[in-house]
């Protein structure tokens, strides 16, 4: 094992068990690696077992069986306080649906990974740096309903990045933005992770936004079936709008 | 760790004003408990000041005499009067060392008159020691002398109400002269006002005069008998050997066997607070109570309501553990929520409890009652301490089941 391997997943099986006698094998032996600094997308349809693969690549969950290393961190045998301060310290999530605590202002939006992590002084500079980071830096005050949603999903973005996690997780990132703010975001990320060597992994079913990633990962019923190097990567253009 | 109380402090109170109506609806059943128990308190104790003030306020170190055993019902119906030569018994200092003064009581419903001005109230016959023994004052003019004493003489103390009544003023009437019960006295003075009370005989409404001119003048078939014996004691270390002197001097004045029962009683005012000490704890009990049960609704409702509160804010929960948040944050959020929410709730009542008994302490002076509203720290502290702890017990299984609920699932919670 090198220091450069971030993700390391091997012969993953996740089995839930809805009711007596009915198994759902939602993952059936999923190993692959990533490397620090990549972007890669996990692409598959409804049902194939990606968010699962996800949650557990997110330390949300853990597999039935199998060895999954977070950045040299062996998690299959943690205990959920344990898993609780991987999440915190390893991984930043981007959601679809954005999920920010409403009546907060986007500052402590940010600094609740901060929080969590007890780090109480310079919180609010390093929240402002991320936000700044992500051309928000003249939002910190306003209140996620007073943002648009790219704006929303930006200082989710700020969020992911403020503890300076291993990863970033982006679970369909664009779904619920329109075209032009879906593509600022998507830009947004790739510029993080190139600039800041921050590892992306989006998971995502437009084929639009898993071709701007350095590797695709196709899923479907908990196999990994296909690994493809998109064959014209657009070197994402322009800055952020705003910044 | 004091930011971090700050912080769940300040979150919580912020998620609070957030479902403002709620949030008040919820402690409503809090605030009303605690208020009446704050004031309820706050008057009873109130009360207690004052009888035990009223209590105190009748002398120090006092004795009392009266005819008839109360704890044998059957005597007490055969109760022998006491005897002007009980009176002259006790007084002697060698059988009695630790008594001081010696007052007899007569004491009789009468009827004052001035022209056409009448009023019924009760005449004192005692002696000039009445004075001492009862913290007496006159307003003006003198109490009654031996002198007077000797000489029967019709001379009267007016209470300040009867004075008021017969005369509509309480000063400048030494001298005149009243009708009791058809008798010409002389007032000699006026005495002095000791309030209304509120509690047992009205101390201002009376009328006092010499005990023997009591007996020649209006009532002479009492001659010779009295309705009780005030007496002090030496001090009020000396109040127990008294009372065992008294005793021994009356059973042999009665020539009562060792079998048999007194045929008197003797109350000091010590006993007198104590039964009202039992009246008190009562009443304490029966507060403790309303808290309990007040309380005790107020807390399912906060729990109630913080049940609804975790199930719309699973994605909140499920977002907080995805960040980092292990189970203790999760359950110290709330539990800090539930025990701002109940401690807001006994703050409000403490007020709102002040509040009330202030306005009953009003209320009561329209009606010329003392009744101060005491607002002790104690029960204060005590309001606080409970209603926190009510928060945090009843708000212990709702945080507890958001501290457990599996991020995945919270998450997907729609």
């Amino acid at each position: 094992m090198t220091a450069d391997i971030v993700i390391q997943a091997h012969d993953l099986h996740k089995i839930y068990r809805p009711g007596r006698d009915v198994e759902v094998h939602a993952l059936r032996g999923v190993s692959f690696t990533v490397q620090r600094g990549e972007a890669v997308a996990i692409m598959g349809p409804s049902g194939s077992g990606k968010s699962t693969l996800m949650n557990i690549l997110g330390c949300l969950d853990k597999p039935t069986r199998g060895e999954y290393i977070l950045d040299g961190q062996p998690v299959a045998d943690l205990n959920d306080d344990q898993l609780a301060v991987i999440r915190n310290r390893k991984v930043g999530f981007v959601f679809q649906s954005f999920n920010l605590l409403p009546r907060v202002s986007a500052l402590e939006n940010v600094m609740l990974p901060l929080r969590y992590a007890g780090v109480l002084r310079g919180a609010a500079q390093r929240a402002r740096e991320a936000l700044e980071a992500v051309g928000l830096g003249d939002r910190l005050h306003h209140k996620p309903n007073e943002l648009s949603g790219g704006q929303q999903q930006r200082v989710a973005i700020a969020r992911a990045l403020v503890n300076r996690p291993a990863i970033i997780l982006a679970d369909e990132p664009t779904g619920n933005l329109d075209t032009q703010s879906g593509q600022d975001i998507m830009r947004l990320l790739l510029r993080l992770n190139r600039e800041q060597g921050t590892t992306l992994i989006v998971v995502t079913h437009d084929p639009e936004v898993a071709r701007q990633m350095q590797r695709i990962l196709h899923i479907r019923d908990g196999r990994l079936v296909k690994e493809e190097v998109p064959a014209a990567r657009p070197v994402p253009t322009g800055g952020v709008p705003h910044a | 760790m004091l930011s971090t109380l700050y912080l769940a402090v300040t979150e919580a109170l912020r998620s609070l004003v957030a479902n403002k109506m709620r949030s008040f609806l919820t402690v409503l059943g809090i605030v009303i408990g605690v208020a009446a128990v704050i004031a309820l308190l706050a008057i009873g104790r109130g009360a207690q000041t004052a009888i035990t003030g009223s209590i105190e306020g009748l002398g120090t170190n006092l004795i009392f005499v009266a005819p008839g055993n109360t704890r044998d019902p059957a005597a007490a119906r055969n109760a022998r009067p006491m005897k002007w030569q009980d009176v002259l018994a006790l007084q002697d200092p060698a059988a009695a060392p630790s008594v001081q003064w010696v007052v007899p009581l007569l004491q009789r419903s009468v009827r004052v008159s001035k022209g056409d001005r009448h009023h019924n109230t009760i005449a004192f016959g005692t002696t000039p020691e009445y004075r001492i023994v009862r913290n007496y004052n006159v307003a003006e003019g003198e109490f009654f002398t031996q002198t007077h004493m000797l000489s029967r003489a019709p001379v009267v103390l007016l209470g300040p109400e009867v004075a008021q009544v017969l005369f509509d003023r309480t000063e400048g009437l030494v001298g005149e002269t009243v009708h009791i019960n058809g008798h010409p006295f002389r007032v000699i003075g006026v005495l002095e006002a000791k309030g209304g009370g509120g509690f047992g005989p009205n101390q201002d409404d009376r009328v006092v005069m010499p005990i023997t001119a009591m007996y020649a003048r209006l009532f002479p078939d009492m001659q010779g008998k009295v309705d009780g014996i005030m007496i002090s004691a030496v001090s009020p270390e000396a109040i127990e050997s008294a009372k065992e002197e008294i005793r021994q001097i009356l059973r042999l004045r009665h020539r009562l066997r060792p079998d048999q029962e007194d045929d008197f009683s003797i109350f000091t005012q010590q006993e007198f607070l104590q039964v009202f000490q039992v009246i008190t704890g009562v009443l304490t009990i029966f507060l403790g109570g309303i808290a309990a049960i007040s309380l005790l609704v107020g807390g399912i409702g906060i729990m109630n309501i913080m049940l609804v509160s975790v199930t719309e804010r699973t994605r909140e929960i499920g977002l907080r553990k995805a960040l980092g948040a292990r189970k203790r944050d999760i359950l110290i959020q709330f539990l800090t929520e539930a025990t701002t929410l109940s401690l807001v709730g006994g703050l409000i009542g403490i007020a709102l409890g002040w509040g009330l008994a202030t306005a009953v302490e009003h209320i009561a002076a329209r009606f010329d009652t003392t009744l101060p509203a005491v607002v002790d720290l104690q029960a204060v502290l005590l309001a606080t301490l409970f209603s926190a702890g009510v928060g945090i017990f009843f708000g212990f299984y709702p945080a507890n089941r958001a501290a457990n609920l599996e991020p995945v699932e919270a998450l997907r919670y729609e």
